[in-house]
């Protein structure tokens, strides 16, 4: 069984490929103990054959198991389904029977994910999705999207309701689908490629942009390095404290908060803003680059991160200190959406959403790669799976990354000196597969990349946690009264581009 | 009660009190400025990973750039960004900035109809849709409307229905699969309106021009109204932009 470490590269010689019998005993038997879990499972055309490729983190011995099988030209496309045994494999299999027209048999329901321009059946629109429903004359539908009452990206949403409870709610994407994987491989410059991964989204800027650096860095052998490794941790520390406070902001607005809703967003602008005087823009756009980058961090700039975390941290302290126990937020947010710890492995949840069932899932800590090799991150969990469990996490989440930058600062001292310039010229190993993980902070981030012969790229592929993510939203609201969405939704804050790509 | 007050007191005065003339720091990138110094023009146009930079005369069109800095980072004498955070226009053309060009005038008054200055000067209500946008445009949108940039002080509020809408303002490359659903939504709101492409993916595609599975040609049948280059756009930007446009 091949074993490799976050962002290794093998030769594709090396994965050895094993028929359909073998390849589904083996994955059954990782999938069901809970230190594995499936980070992606994607189809590719390779000659005249299908080959299948299934990537299993292993938290506990902090590496990554890499299955594969094949189907040949002659061999009709039909496989019997793994989510019977493994249900979070559900999505991975609706998505390759979408992409490649695949048959899984006995799949609970091969429903479209996203609809891709290069999918199997054209016929197919957008339009035409089969929702699930019931048929009853006590029973209404309620249908929300794609374009919904506020500045967010599209989905439609349609609730199941018996009077205000919810019964069901399905939740169907591909709206904001652009072709994100197709165009790595039209891109044929290294830094038009390097633009596109900062925007497959928007809000997660620096966590799509390391793994995508560390991609072509290890396929190109590139050591980067200690103070970039340092960098861009930091940054990913910053997305995750700004984002945390914009959620812990929209929840307040949801809850009709305002005081909290204000004064977490304006805290939210301290963040971004010194974003902005560290690249000249508020997201981390063009500060990720592939093998150095144009905006060290300096002296001066940690002197200035140290100020805005101290403001950061004492107004924010005062704001949480009345806000969690405000028994008007309270009220909304206990027992609302619980995702039991069965639930959450079964879905196969990551990062956050499965954190607050109590599931330890945190690539920082099982497979660790950037700053926090040298600075190792303890990650926390918390049991309840409700909204309040959700909110709770964020808050907690944020106090950690603050702490942990302070170790990061203390410990380190920047020299410009030691910075790199970006280099976009890269050779690829030929005949390479690839496969880089990071815990943003929605969850693991995986990007998968195969060079062919002449090292130019095959294929493409991206996991956005959401992917594994929006099966939690939809369980969460059963039983739930319908006017608690908005509370749900905004708790779990899943992407809707990084989803459909 | 004394615990909010102390919040109040403490975080004070959170609101810009002049968003036309805030001094943002570099590396903000703002409006570019070309000189007329010579340079390897064929280097100088190659390296811009959106095609933006065109020669004969060298010229960047804001419409296309995502504002990487790649360009002045290669030819710092060439080009320059500067922290002028007004870069929009009512005129697609005059987001292309020349070699040697240094007015900073992007909107053109003149050809703005009457109606629109009369109708919406005071009170403009505006539906967001986003078709492809990477989230950062959105987020962007939102924040303007926060306690810092506060854009509700001048009566300009984004809506929840278009029905209720003066006007759309558009993110993102334009999906097929979201394309017939932008026309609906534009075609629900009431006349007089207007229609506003925001950052680069909406008024250029910006990264994903070329992809398949976008499809651009609903613009053709909308009346363009203004165009806020940026990726995102920063909210001073957006807010000056609305306020030249229609006041």
């Amino acid at each position: 069984m091949l074993r490799i470490k976050n962002n290794q590269s093998v030769s594709l010689e090396k994965i050895e490929i094993l028929n359909y019998y073998s390849f589904s005993i083996q994955a059954i038997e990782l999938l069901t103990q809970e230190q594995n879990h499936c980070v992606a499972y994607f189809t590719f055309i390779q000659g005249t054959n299908l080959q299948f490729l299934m990537a299993i983190a292993d938290d506990k011995n902090h590496d990554i198991v890499i299955l594969s099988h094949q189907l040949n030209k002659n061999d009709k496309k039909e496989l019997s389904a793994l989510s019977q045994s493994v249900f979070a494999l559900h999505i991975f299999e609706r998505e390759i029977h979408e992409n490649f027209g695949v048959e899984f048999k006995n799949h609970p329901w091969l429903k479209p994910v996203r609809f891709p321009q290069n999918r199997a059946n054209k016929n197919l629109q957008i339009n035409d999705y089969p929702f699930y429903s019931i048929k009853s004359s006590e029973l209404h539908e309620i249908g929300v999207g794609p374009i919904h009452a506020g500045i967010i990206e599209p989905g439609h949403f349609r609730f199941i309701c018996n009077g205000e409870t919810t019964l069901h709610l399905e939740i169907q994407l591909g709206y904001q689908h652009r072709g994100v994987e197709q165009l790595f491989l039209d891109k044929k410059q290294n830094l038009q490629r390097n633009l596109l991964a900062e925007n497959i989204a928007g809000d997660t800027v620096i966590g799509h942009t390391c793994t995508f650096t560390q991609i072509m860095e290890s396929l190109s052998d590139t050591e980067i390095s200690e103070q970039l490794c340092v960098e861009r941790a930091l940054a990913l520390e910053l997305e995750r404290i700004a984002i945390n406070t914009g959620d812990i902001s929209a929840l307040c607005t949801d809850a009709a908060y305002l005081l909290g809703s204000s004064v977490f967003a304006t805290l939210r602008t301290l963040i971004i803003n010194f974003m902005q005087l560290w690249c000249g823009n508020r997201f981390g756009k063009s500060l990720v680059r592939i093998n150095g980058s144009h905006f060290p961090f300096t002296e001066a700039l940690k002197q200035e991160l140290q100020t805005v975390l101290l403001a950061f941290e004492t107004q924010f302290e005062e704001m949480v200190r009345l806000t969690y126990r405000l028994p008007s937020i309270q009220n909304r947010f206990d027992f609302s959406g619980i995702i039991t710890h069965k639930q959450a492995h079964l879905i196969g949840t990551v990062g956050p959403s499965a954190r607050m069932s109590g599931i330890m899932r945190d690539i920082r800590v099982s497979h660790p790669n950037l700053a926090y090799q040298k600075f190792p991150y303890e990650t926390l969990t918390v049991d309840k799976g409700d909204v309040f469990a959700r909110f709770l996490l964020k808050k907690r989440d944020l106090r950690k990354s603050i702490a942990w930058i302070r170790t990061v600062l203390d410990n380190c001292k920047f020299e410009t000196t030691k910075n790199n310039k970006p280099t976009y010229n890269l050779n690829l190993k030929p005949h390479h597969f690839t496969i880089s993980l990071t815990e943003a902070w929605r969850g693991e981030i995986c990007h998968c990349a195969l060079t062919d012969k002449d090292g130019a790229l095959q294929h493409y592929k991206i996991t956005d946690p959401s992917m594994h993510n929006w099966k939690a939203l939809e369980l969460s609201m059963r039983n739930t009264e319908i006017s608690d969405f908005p509370i749900n939704n905004k708790s779990y804050d899943l992407s809707y581009c990084g989803h459909d790509l | 009660m004394r615990r909010e007050l102390n919040i109040l007191i403490h975080n004070g005065n959170q609101y810009i009190p002049d968003l036309k003339n805030v001094s943002l720091k570099p590396p903000f990138r703002g409006l570019p400025e070309i000189s007329t110094v010579k340079v390897d023009e064929k280097a100088l146009v190659e390296i811009c990973p959106l095609g933006a930079i065109t020669a004969n005369p060298i010229s960047l069109d804001m419409g296309k750039c995502a504002f990487c800095g790649s360009c002045a980072f290669a030819f710092p004498d060439k080009i320059k960004f500067t922290t002028n955070y007004k870069t929009s226009s009512n005129i697609r053309e005059r987001l292309i900035i020349k070699e040697g060009q240094h007015d900073k005038i992007l909107i053109d008054q003149d050809s703005i109809p009457k109606v629109i200055k009369n109708t919406f000067s005071k009170s403009l209500k505006l539906r967001q849709i986003s078709a492809g946008g990477d989230n950062s445009c959105e987020t962007e949108l939102s924040a303007a409307s926060n306690a810092n940039f506060d854009m509700g002080r001048y009566g300009i509020e984004f809506t929840a229905s278009p029905r209720h809408a003066d006007g759309i303002v558009i993110t993102g490359p334009i999906t097929k699969n979201m394309a017939s659903q932008l026309l609906m939504a534009y075609n629900a709101i009431p006349d007089p309106k207007i229609v506003v492409l925001c950052g680069v993916d909406a008024i250029s595609g910006g990264v994903f021009a070329d992809s398949k599975a976008i499809d651009r040609n609903v613009l053709n049948e909308l009346k363009l109204d203004l165009f806020i280059p940026g990726n995102p756009p920063h909210p001073l930007t957006f807010i000056n932009a609305i306020l030249d446009f229609t006041r």
